[in-house]
């Protein structure tokens, strides 16, 4: 038992910042750039946070940097996504999750609207038809 | 055999509209290591997959494999089964036992013959072995895998025992152990070693197959480049502390407690090649070296002989572990004479496909 005491213990301030790893600024970059990209071609970037090589702490920092701005929005498809226009118009989060609400995917969009908000041409198209079925038989007898 | 539905069509069926359709292209690129800007090139070949027919053998293993594919969570398990693959044969998932479960095996790999995908977990006895260390059904591993490679498209070897023999094959390797590699020659074997492997590898690799139709780019190991394509070292968020010298010199000490880098404890990270630093393990939470523990480099061959877990790379092997090394080389050779001995017995086993009898299982070599 006596290794046991040798083990110090140092109790944690629980109000301390949590640690960060730097891995938050380089990605401001990366967003700078994409948005000058939008602004001039029009052309939207997604940057896939899952793959990047995070600490404890850097997601948390890189969210607060990048703060929240005037839009939020949810999907239901096959579990919630959740998305929100950042403090920079033009930089969204895109926080896709599954019917357990664990994360599938994590995505900085950087165009005017994120691609997954639009209704899809393959959507409108079946509610095209379900609208003239509707329509035909308003109170659904058939 | 009826046309299998395309995955598009499955979806739809099961009431999934576009966008979700996209978002599960979303992650399904986010899973295969590949950029978001692939996301509609994934979208239009899954549109247009057809559920690939898949038969699991497991043969020395712990089953840890299995867990671990059970703890992927996109897609889940049941989306795989269901939507992703067919999956026709897996004695511990399957709801089918015995002399059924076999039936089924066998029924699949008829009526897919040239086409199935096959997956191995653990590692089997080699042909000089005693075949009654590991059988299903009274067929010896070895049989059993010539018979299902005979007709399959590719075999993926998941976890370290069925890529490089693993924990059985560890010294002295008391039942000859083998990989899959080492006896499959003639078709190609994509080899998703770990110990287990991260269960979005798995799946990974199985949705590259399926998005893509052909076998994924592979290392030296047969490793696919899109998960073992980087060191751990590399994509490690302590690397930094490696770079400047500060590294933690026991479990708890200041270093341990600031996160500075473990390798003096033994981390493997710089010579091992796996998807950990960025996917994560248990759904993205966290992964060993996030959790203060050394790697310990389960996807590489021969880890669990390669030295302490806790010895720095570069140090020496101590005295004992050359003892043991030594012990173990001995235990080779008798076995050797043993094994040559039981060689033609099972040759002809495997021949005739005779069960395993009675007395073989209760040899000693
Ligand atoms: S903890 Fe391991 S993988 Fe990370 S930097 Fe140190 S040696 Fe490399």
């Amino acid at each position: 038992m006596s290794r046991l005491k040798e083990i110090g213990v140092k109790v944690e301030d629980g109000e301390a910042a949590p640690a960060e790893w730097g891995n938050a600024l380089p990605i401001l970059h990366e967003v700078g750039h994409g948005l000058r990209q939008l602004r001039e071609t029009g052309e939207p970037t997604v940057i896939d946070l899952h793959a990047l090589p995070f600490g404890p702490g850097d997601e948390g920092r890189l969210f607060d940097l990048l703060g929240r701005g005037e839009v939020e929005a949810q999907i239901q498809a096959l579990g919630p996504t959740r998305i929100w226009e950042t403090g920079f118009p033009g930089v969204w989060l895109v926080d896709h999750r599954n019917t357990e609400d664990e994360r599938l995917a994590l995505h900085i969009e950087i165009s005017s609207v994120p691609e997954i908000l639009r209704s899809q041409r393959e959507d409108i198209d079946d509610a095209i038809v379900r609208l003239e079925a509707c329509i035909a038989d308003p109170a659904g007898t058939s | 055999m009826a046309a299998r539905k395309t995955l598009g069509e499955s979806l739809r069926e099961h009431g999934v509209s576009r966008r979700g359709f996209l978002k599960f292209c979303a992650a399904t690129a986010s899973m295969m290591a590949l950029p978001p800007s692939m996301g509609p090139v994934i979208a239009a070949a899954l549109e247009k997959a057809r559920r690939p027919s898949v038969i699991w053998l497991s043969f020395q293993e712990c089953t840890g494999c299995t867990e671990s594919l059970t703890r992927s969570h996109s897609p889940t398990v049941e989306d795989l089964i269901f939507d992703v693959i067919s999956l026709d044969y897996h004695h511990t998932l399957q709801a089918a036992a015995g002399h059924q479960a076999e039936a089924a095996r066998e029924q699949a790999m008829k009526d897919n013959h040239g086409e199935y995908l096959l997956i191995v977990d653990g590692s089997l006895p080699g042909p000089n072995s005693n075949p009654g260390f590991s059988t299903i059904a009274g067929i010896s591993n070895y049989a059993m895998l010539q018979e299902a490679v005979a007709g399959a498209k590719a075999v993926v070897a998941v976890g370290t025992c069925s890529a490089f023999g693993g924990l059985p094959a560890a010294a002295p390797n008391p039942t000859g152990a083998v990989s899959v590699m080492d006896i499959v020659k003639d078709k190609p074997v994509i080899n998703v070693p770990g110990c287990p492997p991260v269960p979005m590898v798995i799946t990974g690799v199985l949705a590259q197959y399926l998005v893509f139709g052909k076998l994924p780019d592979l290392d030296e190991y047969h490793r696919p480049l899109a998960f073992f394509g980087q060191s751990i070292h590399d994509r490690c968020y302590r690397r930094p502390f490696y770079d400047k010298g500060l590294f933690a010199e026991s479990f708890d000490d200041e270093g341990a407690r600031k996160g500075w880098c473990l390798y003096r404890l033994g981390c493997k990270g710089p010579s091992t090649y796996n998807a950990c630093a960025t996917m994560r393990w248990n759904s993205g939470t966290s992964w060993p070296v996030e959790s203060g523990h050394p790697c310990l480099g389960c996807s590489e061959p021969k880890f669990w002989d390669a030295g302490g877990f806790y010895e720095p790379l570069s140090a020496p092997l101590g005295t004992p572990g050359n003892t043991l090394l030594a012990a173990g080389a001995a235990g080779v050779v008798i076995g050797g004479v043993a094994a040559t001995l039981a060689k033609h017995r099972a040759a002809t086993a495997v021949a005739e496909r005779q069960p395993v009898t009675v007395e073989e299982l209760e040899q000693k070599l």
